[in-house]
């Protein structure tokens, strides 16, 4: 008798946790294009961790006799410098190597800045009576009327063109879209019983908002800071080429891209590198997110 | 006899729409509901869809403040302020365990959230172990303690409400349709449980229902609600056995029977149910009802009589 009661008493702890992470991963392999961007978002992260083991050379050192050097596959190039150096004899590869932390960076403060602050006041104004709702939804819908980057340039240039200050700006932009996701799941999570069940057993507002209504307003909100990610890379890496985000000698995609616009014709590898990693890393968050989408909110699926 | 609850002219009126220029109309959910409920017995509030079964409930469980009337729970007269403290003498059990439960907590969590709410001093052990035994007390198993919601049935979730409710102790369960979202099968032991514990905890229920064959299982008393207002009051046995308000009557015949060729007439109700917006002069009930005379379309009928029925030529 007591041997059935323990036993019974320790499967559900060895079997709920990953049968619901089971349940995910089945659904979000029926993706292929999310299982894909899924791996290639790993490479890149792995690639961002051990950016000072896999380099061959420091991003920043300069070699004055090896400058605009092409790939290794093309005539004059070397394996010393696999994907060829830029003007200032900087190692391409290396450079793209630490570029990916400065995405990753980027990708990953941004989202945190934005979530957080849109959540709260998502939170707020779902809770909110009527007039303070209404007030923090114009507000934002006066935030997504401007055009983002447009709205992210002005905001650098009153803060100084920094790679802090741009992802700052990228943070605020991005904002708007996490209230109004919060504020619309938070409305139909109120009408609920449960939530009705916590007022009556006399939860006070804090906790309704973070333990009652929160944990089932996250799925949308974890496929939108997967989107979102994307898009600070993608905008922190717009900023940079315009030079308002990182600055030199920093190897930021972006900013790499604007360094090197002048070689476009001579030299096609210094630009295009660059593009070809932006693009990677944004295709494949985006797909991830596509996937991450379909398994988490089955009510989202589009197509 | 301990008297839990006593409402005296409870009321509860909405306003809605109304924009910039126009004034807002009032919906009168409820109107002039008193009662008592003593400790032990059932009170059972019938009626059709938008009646004010559920406008009561949310009075009497103080999620909504009333627009007039008393409520006197515990011998304390309820008023927002003193809500919080009233909070563990009155819970509330709702209609869909589907929607009712947390579905991000666990078993557990979900039971010992009023404890972690209204008993801020008890340690997290004693919580569990009450926890605990809550769900034996329902007829839950022990492991179900770490499960989450969407792992049970219908009428396990309708259980594990049960249990929350109770963990506060409360005098009063506010039974909201507890048994209209589950199988026929699984109704009657939920059924079963409820009374089993009344009976263990000497708890009131306020049992709102319109399955009058669930309600003449249960029932002590039983009043009978149209369009926010109570048309009959009486014990179970004199309102099923000798309904005297045409409606009362109208919604017994409608019960279905067991009997293969049940000799009873079905009395079919003609026309809707007037909006609650616009509720007519004299009796609400005159323009459905088939002994309507003029007098019932002026005047409005109050409960009268001994075995109370609004209705000014009751029946029997």
């Amino acid at each position: 008798m007591a041997d059935v009661s323990s036993s019974t008493n320790t499967t559900p702890t060895t079997t709920v946790r990953p049968g619901r992470f089971k349940e995910f991963w089945r659904y979000f392999r029926e993706n292929r294009g999310a299982v894909i961007g899924f791996y290639v978002f790993i490479f890149f992260l792995i690639v961002a961790i051990f950016a000072p083991l896999i380099s061959p050379f420091e991003p920043s050192t300069q070699n004055r006799g090896a400058t605009l050097v092409p790939p290794a596959w093309q005539d004059g190039g070397s394996w010393t410098y696999p994907l060829g150096t830029d003007p200032l004899g900087r190692d391409m590869l290396s450079r793209l190597i630490y570029g990916a932390r400065y995405s990753f960076l980027v990708g990953t403060i941004v989202v945190i800045l934005a979530a957080t602050g849109g959540i709260l006041t998502g939170l707020i104004a779902g809770f909110a009576p009527r007039w303070l709702d209404t007030i923090i939804m114009r507000i934002m819908d006066i935030i997504l009327s401007i055009p983002s980057l447009l709205l992210a340039l002005v905001l650098v240039a009153i803060l100084g063109p920094s790679l802090l200050n741009a992802m700052i700006a990228i943070a605020i932009v991005l904002q708007p879209h996490y209230v109004r996701l919060t504020r619309a799941a938070v409305m139909t999570e109120l009408s609920k019983d449960y939530v009705v069940s916590a007022r009556v057993a006399g939860a006070k507002l804090p906790r309704l908002m973070f333990v009652t209504v929160l944990p089932n307003c996250l799925a949308p909100i974890i496929v939108q800071a997967a989107l979102s990610f994307s898009n600070a890379i993608l905008d922190v890496a717009a900023l940079g080429f315009l030079g308002m985000g990182a600055q030199p000698p920093t190897p930021e995609w972006g900013t790499m891209l604007a360094e090197s616009r002048e070689f476009i014709l001579r030299a096609w590898w210094v630009v295009t590198f660059p593009g070809v990693a932006i693009l990677t890393t944004v295709l494949a968050i985006n797909l991830m997110g596509d996937g991450l989408r379909d398994a988490l909110d089955p009510k989202l699926k589009r197509s | 006899m301990n008297t839990v609850v006593t409402a005296q002219n409870l009321a509860r009126h909405y306003e809605v729409g109304g924009g910039l220029f126009s004034k807002p109309s009032v919906v009168k959910a409820l109107s002039e509901a008193s009662f008592t409920i003593e400790a032990g017995k059932t009170l059972a509030v019938v009626g059709e869809s938008g009646c004010g079964k559920s406008t009561l409930a949310r009075l009497v469980t103080m999620i909504e403040e009333p627009t007039a009337g008393t409520l006197n729970i515990a011998g304390k007269d309820v008023t927002p302020d003193n809500w919080d403290t009233l909070r563990d003498t009155v819970q509330i059990v709702f209609q869909d365990p589907y929607g009712s439960l947390n579905l991000r907590h666990r078993v557990g969590a979900i039971l010992e959230e009023p404890l972690k709410i209204n008993r801020p001093d008890m340690s997290a052990k004693e919580r569990q172990a009450k926890a605990r035994e809550m769900i034996e007390l329902v007829g839950l198993r022990p492991e179900h303690y770490d499960r989450f919601p969407h792992m049970f049935s219908g009428g396990q979730r309708q259980r594990i409400a049960v249990a929350r409710a109770l963990m506060l102790e409360p005098k009063l369960l506010v039974l909201d349709e507890p048994v209209s979202a589950l199988d026929l099968s699984i109704q009657s032991q939920v059924l079963n449980l409820l009374l089993d514990l009344q009976e263990r905890l000497d708890l009131a229920y306020l049992f709102i229902s319109h399955d009058l064959s669930v309600v003449r299982h249960v029932a002590d008393d039983v009043v009978v609600m149209y369009l926010g207002r109570p048309v009959e009051f009486g014990s179970k046995e004199a309102v099923f056995g000798n309904p005297r308000h045409p409606y009362t009557k109208a919604l017994l015949s409608a019960t279905p029977s067991t009997e293969p060729n049940p000799e009873k007439k079905r009395i079919k109700l003609e026309g809707e149910l007037p909006s609650p917006l616009n509720i007519p002069d004299g009796c609400p009930f005159a323009p459905r009802c088939w002994k309507a005379k003029s007098k019932c379309r002026e005047q409005r009928p109050d409960l009268m009589g001994e075995h109370p029925a609004a209705c000014w030529y009751p029946e029997g």
